[in-house]
């Protein structure tokens, strides 16, 4: 699906009108994603992960290097639009993204301005706004939404450019606990029901432990890019890419330092739950037994 | 030091008529005080902190600073504002200053200060938010987000406040910079003994650093307590739709399946603790 050799982006910083200085902000990416995989993208701030973001939609050009979307080279300025519409975006901001003046509406300006049939726009509109969970709201102005009910419309937005891909810049941001939760399980859903390609760039390592594959960042190179399981046992990688280690997993970590049976990191919650709940049950069980 | 006594605000909406944000809140800050407040969206926070230092006022009820009423018509409030420094949400927006450490002197400059002395205290709050002497005459767009959010917070400090509120100070910010932020405000307390009140959706954060928490719900402030009371409350704080650590629920449902813990854990360390100790110990239960 996106294939990137090599990739080098440079800004110019202009100190003033006549003295410029570059500031090399991707040094050298290469990387793969199939189609269908999940792929989170954790880093710092000022690590590279968004200009690499903007990089897939086109938004930006390579300096160096070369970055194909579906076999394609984004540097084919006659096929810019096609290449555009493989890749669809949602930025941190819902607010910057959304124009109409009813949540359907919104969702059906991309479409009307690239001329798609009238009667073609409404199926795409409902389609997007079921999946996103939103079609109850289609007549509410995008001003009464809340916060993630906004950033779910921005999500329904990209999607009506019907892409294959679905590129997040840190979707959760600005969003509650609660909020949080709703779009990331909009994503999975997205994954695994629709087979779409998922980039999530984001600062929430719990949000990610489903994904197939995370990829570390820093200082505009890849440090790390492997299942979650083995990138959250690495703890020096993760400090290095400044990230926290996710709280289930970082519990069964110091159990384990403790010398508590539990063998390989544990990523999620239920399964934590079940595996403590276990242990003590043959603890406890265990001695009952002896008692006998 | 700061006290509300049934504080009521309420917005107009041409749509809905007459919409209640505050319903009757009362609630005391107390010196040195680190308040943890939380709540989902819409429950009230932001509106509550704009009414510490009088920015809205309220409908009925009344503040007191250090036992004056503020709305009083002789109550000097810039002297207030002066007392209660806020912090807003992505504050660095609002830094425009030529250098940075012209727009830090703009607060103490605002407040008739001379220049010497609004000098004095920029450098001061730039030192304790750690912005080295180099970068005071650069402009603040050149600083990294954490860097630029520090610079947001030291113009708000250099006003010398004795009590700081802060909207989400984190939002936005690697895991790493926001522990630094973190730390930079129990550096703060410690040294000018200030008094913070810290609105975040984070329970994480405020478990760790705060010595109270108010939980806003509905207008209200529906819980105040430690850390550790408020947060083996879990079935209340989940119907008012507040997310809560992931290491609170993990513990809560442990005790649920017949795990016998304590209470609910506020932080990865204390489940440790607790864990280590029965799953360890091998004598009887």
């Amino acid at each position: 699906m996106i294939k990137i050799e090599n990739l080098v982006h440079n800004y110019t910083i202009w100190k003033d009108e006549n003295t410029k200085s570059e500031k090399t902000v991707l040094d050298g990416i290469s990387l793969d994603i199939p189609s269908g995989q999940f792929v989170a993208i954790l880093g710092p701030n000022g690590s590279g992960k968004s200009t690499l973001a903007r990089h897939l939609n086109v938004l930006l050009l390579p300096d160096e290097g070369t970055v194909w979307i579906d076999g394609k080279n984004t540097q084919a300025k006659e096929r810019l639009y096609e290449i555009r519409s493989r890749v669809g975006m949602v930025f941190q901001n819902p607010d910057n993204q959304i124009v109409g003046t009813s949540v359907e509406e919104d969702v059906a300006f991309g479409p009307e301005n690239k001329n798609v049939e009238p009667e073609k726009i409404r199926r795409i509109v409902e389609d997007v706004l079921r999946k996103v969970r939103l079609w109850e709201k289609r007549k509410t102005p995008p001003s009464k939404l809340s916060g993630g009910q906004k950033q779910r419309l921005a999500t329904a937005d990209a999607l009506a450019g019907l892409p294959e891909c679905l590129v997040l810049d840190e979707p959760t941001a600005m969003l509650d606990p609660s909020s949080r939760k709703e779009v990331i399980n909009i994503v999975k859903e997205l994954n695994q029901k629709e087979g779409m390609t998922i980039i999530l760039i984001t600062h929430h390592t719990d949000e990610v432990v489903d994904a197939d594959r995370i990829i570390l960042m820093k200082d505009g190179k890849i440090i790390g890019d492997d299942i979650p399981k083995k990138i959250f046992a690495d703890r020096s990688l993760l400090k290095r890419a400044k990230m926290d280690i996710p709280p289930v997993v970082e519990l069964g970590m110091r159990l384990k330092k403790q010398k508590i049976g539990l063998d390989e990191p544990v990523l999620h919650e239920q399964e934590m739950i079940r595996k403590i709940t276990e242990l003590y049950r043959s603890k406890c069980g265990g001695w009952k037994d002896a008692a006998r | 030091m700061l006290q509300g006594k049934h504080i009521t605000f309420s917005y107009q909406d041409p749509a809905k008529g007459k919409t209640d944000v505050l319903a009757d809140v009362s609630f005391e800050i107390r010196e040195h005080d680190f308040i943890g407040l939380i709540g989902a969206s819409g429950s009230g926070k932001t509106t509550l902190i704009k009414h510490l230092n009088g920015l809205l006022k309220a409908e009925s009820g009344e503040i007191f600073f250090k036992g004056k009423n503020i709305y009083s018509k002789k109550y000097p409030l810039s002297e207030l504002r002066k007392k209660v420094g806020l912090v807003f949400q992505y504050p660095e927006q609002q830094l425009f200053g030529r250098t940075i450490l012209k727009d830090v002197m703009y607060g103490p400059l605002n407040l008739g200060m001379s220049e010497e002395e609004a000098g004095k205290l920029a450098k001061e709050s730039l030192e304790l938010v750690g912005i080295p002497e180099e970068y005071y005459q650069m402009s603040p767009m050149e600083l990294s987000g954490g860097q630029k959010r520090c610079a947001a917070i030291a113009g708000v400090l250099a006003m010398q406040p004795e009590i700081l509120v802060l909207d989400e100070p984190a939002a936005g910010l690697d895991p790493e910079t926001k522990h630094e932020i973190f730390e930079l405000l129990c550096r703060i307390r410690e040294k000018r003994n200030n008094a913070i009140v810290l609105v975040s959706h984070h329970m994480e954060d405020v478990a760790q650093f705060a010595n109270r928490v108010w939980v806003m719900y509905k207008g209200k402030i529906a819980m105040d307590g430690t850390p550790e009371e408020v947060y083996s409350r879990v079935e209340e704080l989940e119907e008012m739709n507040i997310g809560i650590p992931q290491i609170t629920h993990l513990t809560y449902s442990l005790i649920k399946e017949g795990v016998p813990l304590p209470r609910p854990a506020i932080s990865v360390e204390e489940a440790e603790k607790m864990l280590a100790e029965i799953l360890k110990e091998e004598k009887p239960l």
